[in-house]
């Protein structure tokens, strides 16, 4: 083919082919507008678990809680999750895509299963939560929606599979594939996995919900809905830490620490992660202990290893580049002198914290066995994927949409001065929303639930005033959050629609004080993506320590097994069980 | 870069930095720690839930617990005069999840140890003590047999934690220690 398909971003120095260029942009856009609907909906909610506010009535409160998980946990992250996988495929290996023309049938089926179940919500009959437990009846195009879906995204991730195996063929880069897109693959292939978990269960119930299957077993329904319903969180996770070491060589051209230890803490997640889908389960019926302790440890913890790794290799590698930049006093100088003003740092690193310091911890405190019995469906649930979902993933993707929007969209960031400001608000917003959920689920208050005072009961029950105190303030964050995530969709929609061109010699980080100059579709085959050059100072390069990092892995490590130990003391302090 | 391939073809071989050698083993050590905590606390624990469970017909459990509530009635309570249940202590108790009702109301001894037996006769409902904080999952089908022992007496609430519905928020129960 001699038609020039592939356009040189000047400064960022990446290839974007047109066709991947679009579908990318599809899936980024597409994922947008549901972060807008899913986060208005999330407004709703915090606002009527706020007591005092208490705003929508339960069958809307039910309502508008189901679509809420659906609309952000499945469409917003896997739209999203699409377009990285284009990226880290056609853009990063500078490879055509594999059939772009099937790629956007994955993109039509995504779009059409989605919109079907956000209908089945509008029509009120299929307020079953994002889980749909059965034999909880939800309309059949709920389920229909989400099988169609579902069929979308596989398509998509075999499309990014056939772009690897192009990309090879063309010997379009040399030696291994790059960090990132080792990362996606593992992301891909977890993505595969969950899906066909999905498939297992959503099919027989799309035909119990039709008549033609006339009884699901709700364990084995739970048992394999949460093979979908957590693994698909595990794709988030790859796909953040992917962007975390994205960003940390856009900004700081950082190399991993090691590519050994970065890429074998990915390889634990596919041999590991899937075993999660047990700590779901683990105040079920059915299953024996010891089936409980091995699955919902992953096997002893070896993917909580993986990502404790990431925590230290991440941060380190930033460490390591600014100290080679001469930030070398102290500790923590690299850390102080980063580009705090830049959204898509200051987006990455807040994602990272909180994703470790408060989702790692909780979830994995929660997931341990015995301790679950203080935990299970208590809002200190969503309180902990709060911190690993809409703060570790949201956060992180919205950080690298403020990369996407001059790179790949061609526009200039509008609003720079609140951009700067957006990842903190919507920190601050999620950081009360979440701390004081998982204050309040500590004293027991349920998760899914319209009214703690009980005020329709037969009967009475009342919480601690601190608990429900703890859900005013968790309100109030929720509400802060919701500003902030409102303004991030201003910021890009408005960037897309008023931004300022970037076709004649703009800026790539105009708005934030770095340069970048003019691009058109004017290159047939890109240069091969050479390897990283080999440093000169010293023959092992390993001269430069990440000390600091080192310093606040340890902070971290103590942090979790303080918690830990404070949950094994409440949990002693229960009744006797046996 | 993380952006490009690594340097070396066979990256595979190629040394660690030092910090991170330290860190794995000091996670991995933590992270065993963490597993065996939990076969711990079976044998020295005094907080662990049984995996004694059974499949049973929602008509079966049903009869089961009203056999109980019909032979240890001691009282009735609410508008809906919901039975307040005294089962002999060691004996076996069945509190019933419906929608949307905890049934019976159960009157336990302090520091003496039941049988409790809980299942769902419709929809999946969460079982929740508070303020004692226990939280276990019910299933329509399903029948689990747990061993408790309250400690301290009171009035105890059981809130349902599943959504089960529109009157999920109106599923309150009642247990009395004395």
């Amino acid at each position: 083919m001699a038609v020039k398909m592939f356009r040189k971003c000047p400064d960022s120095g990446l290839y974007f082919h047109k066709t991947a260029e679009s579908l990318m942009k599809a899936h980024a856009v597409l994922g947008v507008v549901y972060l807008l609907i899913g986060g208005v909906l999330g407004l709703l909610v915090a606002a009527t678990r706020a007591p005092g506010i208490h705003l929508l009535s339960a069958e809307a409160f039910y309502t508008a809680l189901t679509a809420h998980g659906t609309a952000i946990l499945i469409y917003w992250i896997i739209f999203f999750e699409m377009a990285v996988l284009y990226f880290a495929s056609s853009t990063l290996l500078r490879c055509r895509p594999a059939t772009p023309g099937i790629g956007w049938i994955g993109f039509l089926l995504m779009l059409i299963g989605s919109t079907m179940s956000m209908v089945a919500f509008a029509r009120g009959n299929s307020s079953v939560m994002f889980t749909s437990y059965v034999p909880m009846p939800a309309e059949p195009i709920f389920y229909l929606g989400l099988i169609l879906f579902a069929v979308g995204a596989l398509i998509g991730c075999f499309v990014f599979l056939g772009t690897l195996v192009i990309a090879k063929r063309e010997q379009t880069y040399d030696g291994s594939v790059p960090l990132v897109t080792f990362g996606a693959i593992v992301a891909c292939v977890i993505a595969v996995f969950t899906i066909a978990s999905g498939a297992a269960i959503l099919l027989p119930t799309f035909l119990w919900s039709v008549g033609l299957i006339n009884n699901i077993d709700p364990a084995i329904y739970r048992l394999f809905w949460w093979g979908m319903g957590h693994s698909s969180q595990q794709i988030n996770v790859s796909a953040h830490v992917a962007i975390w070491y994205a960003i940390a060589a856009i900004l700081f051209g950082a190399k991993p620490m090691s590519e050994k230890v970065s890429r074998g803490a990915f390889l634990l997640y596919i041999l590991f992660l899937q075993l999660a889908s047990a700590h779901h389960l683990l105040v079920d019926a059915g299953l024996s202990a010891s089936w409980k302790v091995f699955n919902t440890s992953y096997a002893m913890y070896l993917a909580v290893l993986a990502s404790m790794i990431h925590g230290l290799t991440v941060p380190g590698a930033i460490e390591v580049a600014q100290r080679k930049k001469g930030y070398t006093n102290g500790l923590f100088e690299w850390l102080r002198k980063a580009p705090w003003g830049n959204p898509v740092f200051s987006g990455m690193f807040l994602s990272l914290i909180v994703f470790g310091f408060i989702g790692g911890i909780t979830g994995v405190v929660m997931g341990t066995e015995q301790i679950n019995l203080i935990i299970h469906n208590t809002i200190f649930v969503p309180g902990h994927f709060h911190a690993t979902v809409a703060v570790g993933t949201t956060l992180a993707f919205m950080a690298i949409t403020y990369f996407l929007i001059p790179v790949l969209f061609r526009r200039e960031v509008i609003m720079p001065g609140l951009a700067k400001w957006q990842p903190y608000i919507f920190t601050a917003g999620m950081l009360l929303l979440i701390l004081f959920m998982l204050g309040a689920g500590t004293l027991g208050v349920p998760r899914r639930h319209w009214d703690i005072n009980f005020a329709d009961a037969a009967m009475q029950y009342q919480f601690a005033g601190s608990a429900i105190a703890m859900m005013g303030v968790a309100g109030m964050g929720g509400i802060l959050a919701a500003v902030g995530g409102a303004l991030f969709c201003l910021i890009a929609v408005g960037s897309l629609v008023f931004g300022k061109r970037l076709d004649q010699g703009a800026s790539l980080f105009s708005s934030f004080g770095l340069p970048m100059a003019d691009s058109s579709y004017t290159v047939e085959r890109p240069d091969r993506l050479e390897r990283t050059p080999v440093e000169s100072s010293g023959s092992s390069g390993h001269a430069v320590e990440a000390k600091g990092t080192f310093v606040l892995a340890l902070v971290f490590l103590a942090s979790f097994v303080v918690y830990f130990f404070i949950n094994a003391k409440y949990l002693s302090s229960l009744w006797k069980l046996g | 870069m993380s952006l490009t391939p690594p340097n070396q073809m066979i990256w595979w071989k190629e040394p660690i930095h030092r910090i991170e050698v330290t860190w794995i083993i000091l996670a991995l050590s933590w992270c065993l720690v963490l597993f065996l905590w939990m076969p711990y606390w079976h044998v020295f624990g005094d907080q662990n839930l049984s995996s004694e469970s059974y499949r049973i017909k929602p008509e079966a459990f049903e009869a089961k617990a009203k056999a109980m509530a019909d032979q240890y009635t001691v009282r009735k309570e609410t508008k809906m005069e919901i039975p307040v249940v005294k089962p002999p202590p060691g004996s076996d108790v069945y509190l019933v999840a419906r929608l949307w009702q905890w049934w019976p109301i159960l009157e336990l001894e302090k520091d003496k140890s039941y049988r409790l037996h809980i299942s769902s006769l419709d929809w999946q409902h969460g079982l929740s003590i508070q303020p004692v904080n226990i939280n276990v999952q019910v299933l329509p089908g399903y029948e689990v047999v747990m061993n408790i022992t309250p400690n301290q007496a009171g009035e105890y609430g059981v809130v349902c934690n599943e959504f089960c519905g529109i009157g999920h928020h109106t599923m309150l129960g009642k247990i009395y220690v004395k």
